[in-house]
């Protein structure tokens, strides 16, 4: 029995000292973690993020990335100041979608004039912890007690054709929220995007 | 002369638009149509756009397929390009010669509709649903197929 007892102790710290297998929901804790940016520099989530962050799973590729380009530049410019930069990652096998290798990154982040952290995750470990599937994809984390808890997934809002006409902004109404200490009222949604390029297994 | 000429022109014109279907814009209410309008047939349903390379690498299997098992199934091709590109898919849809009947979903915010449809899939495309009205048995794969794939996926159906 004191074997028994001890052994589902045992395994029950394993599990608890195990990163999560599955991918992240809503609430959950995430994991730090480090990729390297167009720039140079190598971001790592715990020092970049302030309050927070805007992770958004992105590329140079697909039709919804571009239709989001300047959202996405904008989202940066209003809410890295609050302490939520957005931090745009690219998971995208290059292999696959050549578009999308890192030097293909640089040029467009320099083309497009880029302020956002740039960053590939080389081996979609990020996106695969994140349960990212498309682009763009968004996912915000909230730091509390040293932790980062995942708050908000999906779109950015609900007109990827015409930001004009976009009238449910669900990404900056999460984070409003967040800022003013409160839940997101609408904390998941979904859109229309390019799946995430994914190496062959 | 330039009378025969332009006969001509029309003649070919006309034969040209009696061989390529022509896109039918649709709501999300004529998806649920499709989605749920009970048929003798297996619906498969698939989600593309002209966009995006891995649907369109697939899509000769669907016309393969559609063709080999015309008496038992039946294939929609949702496209969800932007209403305003209509002219672009039905030109995509004359130069591969596509046989499927196609729709383009005129929706824009994926919010509303994407979990009527199936609530687990996340948005990305191609996706596609496959339907058995006779058992209410659902398939719903988030990927692109591989060759074969949707045969199997219908034969696990039809049991």
């Amino acid at each position: 029995m004191k074997t028994k007892i001890l052994s589902v102790f045992a395994l029950a710290l394993f599990f608890a000292g195990t990163p999560a297998t599955g991918t992240y929901e809503l609430g959950d804790a995430v994991n730090d973690f480090t990729l390297k940016s167009v720039k140079g520099e190598s971001i790592t989530l715990s020092k970049y993020a302030d309050k927070g962050a805007i992770l958004i799973f992105d590329c140079n590729t697909c039709p919804y990335s571009k239709a989001y380009r300047d959202r996405i530049k904008g989202l940066d410019a209003k809410y890295a100041s609050k302490g939520y930069p957005v931090i745009a990652i690219n998971a995208n096998d290059p292999q696959k979608s050549p578009d999308d290798s890192f030097q293909a990154m640089k040029d467009y982040a320099k083309e497009h004039g880029y302020e956002h952290a740039y960053v590939q995750d080389a081996d979609q470990s990020v996106a695969k912890a994140f349960g990212a599937t498309n682009t763009p994809h968004v996912f915000v984390v909230k730091k509390e007690n040293g932790k980062f808890i995942l708050s908000y997934i999906g779109a950015i809002d609900n007109n990827s054709r015409d930001a004009s006409a976009a009238d449910k902004k669900y990404l900056e109404d999460a984070v409003d929220a967040l800022l003013s200490g409160k839940q997101p009222e609408t904390a998941k949604t979904k859109a229309i995007g390019c799946s995430i390029k994914w190496k062959e297994a | 002369m330039i009378k025969t000429f332009s006969t001509i022109f029309l003649l070919i014109l006309a034969s040209y638009s009696i061989h390529a279907q022509s896109v039918e814009v649709i709501k999300y209410a004529g998806l649920d149509n499709l989605i749920k309008t009970k048929s003798e047939k297996i619906e498969v349903i698939n989600f593309w756009a002209t966009w995006c390379g891995p649907c369109v690498k697939e899509l000769p299997y669907f016309e393969q397929t559609a063709k080999a098992l015309k008496d038992k199934i039946n294939v929609n091709l949702i496209s969800i390009d932007y209403v305003q590109d209509l002219e672009k898919v039905n030109k995509f849809v004359a130069r591969k010669e596509i046989i499927s009947k196609v729709y383009l979903l005129d929706e824009i915010d994926g919010n509303t509709w994407i979990d009527k449809v199936e609530p687990s899939w996340s948005g990305a495309i191609p996706a596609t649903l496959i339907i058995n009205h006779a058992t209410g048995e659902k398939a719903f794969v988030e990927h692109e197929l591989k060759e074969g794939e949707l045969e199997k996926l219908i034969e696990e159906i039809s049991k």
